[in-house]
């Protein structure tokens, strides 16, 4: 079976659900409207351009094309992760690159290995694989980093005490940064660790609801999922690696001294609107 | 022992002086002459210009983590990672001459196992100065070490400097406590406004703590810059 697919009525009426979130600003004085409406314009324009350029990259099957929209992904994606710190390095290439680099590793190393390793699609750059596996691995490692990145600032900060006393008993920066580098690590494994606990009983995965929706079997549909979510474990654990050994460098320096003030701590971009 | 050679710091003259084995140097100013920060750039925690050598090395010559087991600062507030005392310091020698140190300075032996939320602001200042000569430095550099003792505990931490004094270490002090400066300084540093100077030390003699008193070769350079 395949599903029937949506036009324009049916997407107008999914989108009378966004009244409910009305009504419930207005009735509470929330003051949201605005910001619900905003989101909401955001989310079908960007998906829907999404959907337009996907359909470009797949009729053109260029190598060239596919390589481009993944470049665009990750800085978009870096950009994300610098955007959502509470502390910035006050560089901002600084942020922006490590957020950048770390996810370019972790999603070229995670994506090929899918594709080439596991999938083996002809040829090997198929964007119809690639692009939307590349795309779930950045979600994925972009929360882990960013998650990674904020506690190393926000407890480094908190903690200078305890660095410093560590350091001026001779310790490097890497074992003076030991436990507020772990602290990290573990908040950065916890939502991919999570997911794959309650994976399938809490919540069937998006790509996995998409694939039985559009007529895949079940079966088939799970064994994708799994092949993901180790995927998405694998290249969390690289780029919260990457990322958390990065940022221990950035906020220290050869002489093995602590460097907050490279941090710019006052920006809260956090309280951002959506 | 310790040679500054125009140490330069954000907000302060130049500084070149030069501390021997076996003496101490005092440094007093008012709060925010940048005291803390003097010690802090020796100790290498914060970038300053110039040069420090220690026994004829720079400090470049030696790695910062190298550096810092032989030249120790400690903080006026210490901070601890651990949950006792006992926890910071590596068990063997060290640990041993921690124990044996912290009991010099008046505190109970089962002090360095009881949790350090349960200790008071003295004990626990006490307990990170026996924990910064665990490892025998070379150069200590102590930043208000009795500024939240009583009187009692204030001699005791003083007679353990004069000890490390009397043992060829070299000692920088800061203090607010002029009697305390009178009673160790070989040579003060004297921080102001604009009026850093340095002075022999002005203490009655029979305060002094024995030993070699050198000519302090300490001068100001590069005011006004």
């Amino acid at each position: 079976m395949n599903a029937p697919t949506l036009n324009l009525a049916d997407l107008g009426l999914a989108s009378l659900l966004l009244l409910i979130n009305v009504i419930l600003s207005w009735s509470f004085r929330l003051h949201l409207e605005r910001s619900i409406g905003l989101a909401a314009m955001r989310m079908v324009v960007q998906l829907g351009a999404v959907g337009l350029i996907l359909k470009l990259v797949f009729e053109q099957a260029s190598g060239a094309l596919t390589a481009a929209l993944a470049m665009v992904m990750v800085a978009a994606a870096g950009w994300e992760v610098m955007s959502s710190q509470q502390h910035r390095f006050a560089k901002r290439w600084l942020h922006w690159g490590l957020g950048t680099t770390t996810l370019l590793i972790a999603g070229t190393a995670g994506t090929l290995y899918a594709a080439l390793a596991i999938i083996g699609p002809e040829p090997w750059w198929t964007p119809q694989v690639l692009l939307p596996i590349l795309g779930m691995v950045l979600g994925n490692t972009l929360t882990g980093v960013s998650l990674v990145l904020d506690t190393l600032t926000e407890t480094a900060k908190r903690e200078r005490g305890a660095i410093e006393a560590k350091l001026a008993l001779g310790l490097s920066r890497f074992d003076a940064m030991h436990e507020v580098l772990a602290r990290a690590l573990r908040i950065g494994l916890m939502p991919v660790m999570n997911s794959m606990a309650v994976a399938g009983i809490v919540w069937l995965p998006g790509m996995m609801t998409g694939q039985i929706l559009s007529g895949t079997d079940p079966m088939e549909a799970a064994k994708y999922q799994i092949m993901i979510m180790f995927v998405l474990s694998g290249a969390t654990a690289l780029g919260i690696v990457i990322a958390g050994i990065g940022g221990v460098w950035m906020l220290t320096d050869r002489r093995h001294r602590l460097r907050l003030e490279r941090l710019n701590g006052l920006t809260h971009p956090s309280n951002r609107p959506v | 022992m310790l040679r500054i050679d125009r140490l330069t710091i954000p907000g302060l003259p130049a500084l070149s002086f030069e501390v021997a084995a076996g003496e101490c140097l005092c440094i007093e100013g008012p709060s925010g002459s940048g005291k803390t920060r003097i010690l802090r750039a020796i100790a290498d925690l914060d970038p300053a210009g110039g040069q420090v050598f220690l026994e004829g090395a720079e400090r470049a010559e030696l790695s910062a983590t190298e550096w810092r087991r032989r030249v120790r600062y400690v903080a006026a507030e210490p901070a601890w990672w651990a949950d006792n005392a006992r926890q910071h310091v590596k068990s063997g020698i060290g640990g041993s001459r921690f124990e044996r140190t912290s009991v010099s300075l008046g505190l109970a032996h089962g002090l360095l196992d009881l949790p350090l939320t349960q200790l008071s602001t003295g004990e626990r200042l006490r307990l990170s100065v026996a924990r910064a000569l665990s490892d025998e430095p070379r150069v200590i550099l102590f930043d208000e070490p009795t500024g939240a003792l009583d009187a009692q505990a204030t001699a005791l931490t003083e007679e353990l400097i004069r000890f490390q004094i009397l043992t060829g270490r070299a000692v920088v002090l800061v203090s607010h406590d002029v009697a305390q400066v009178g009673r160790l300084a070989h040579h003060r540093l004297l921080l102001g406004a604009a009026t850093t100077s340095t002075a022999p030390a002005s203490a009655d003699p029979a305060h002094r703590i024995t030993g070699a008193v050198s000519a302090l070769r300490a001068k100001l350079s590069g005011q006004g810059q």
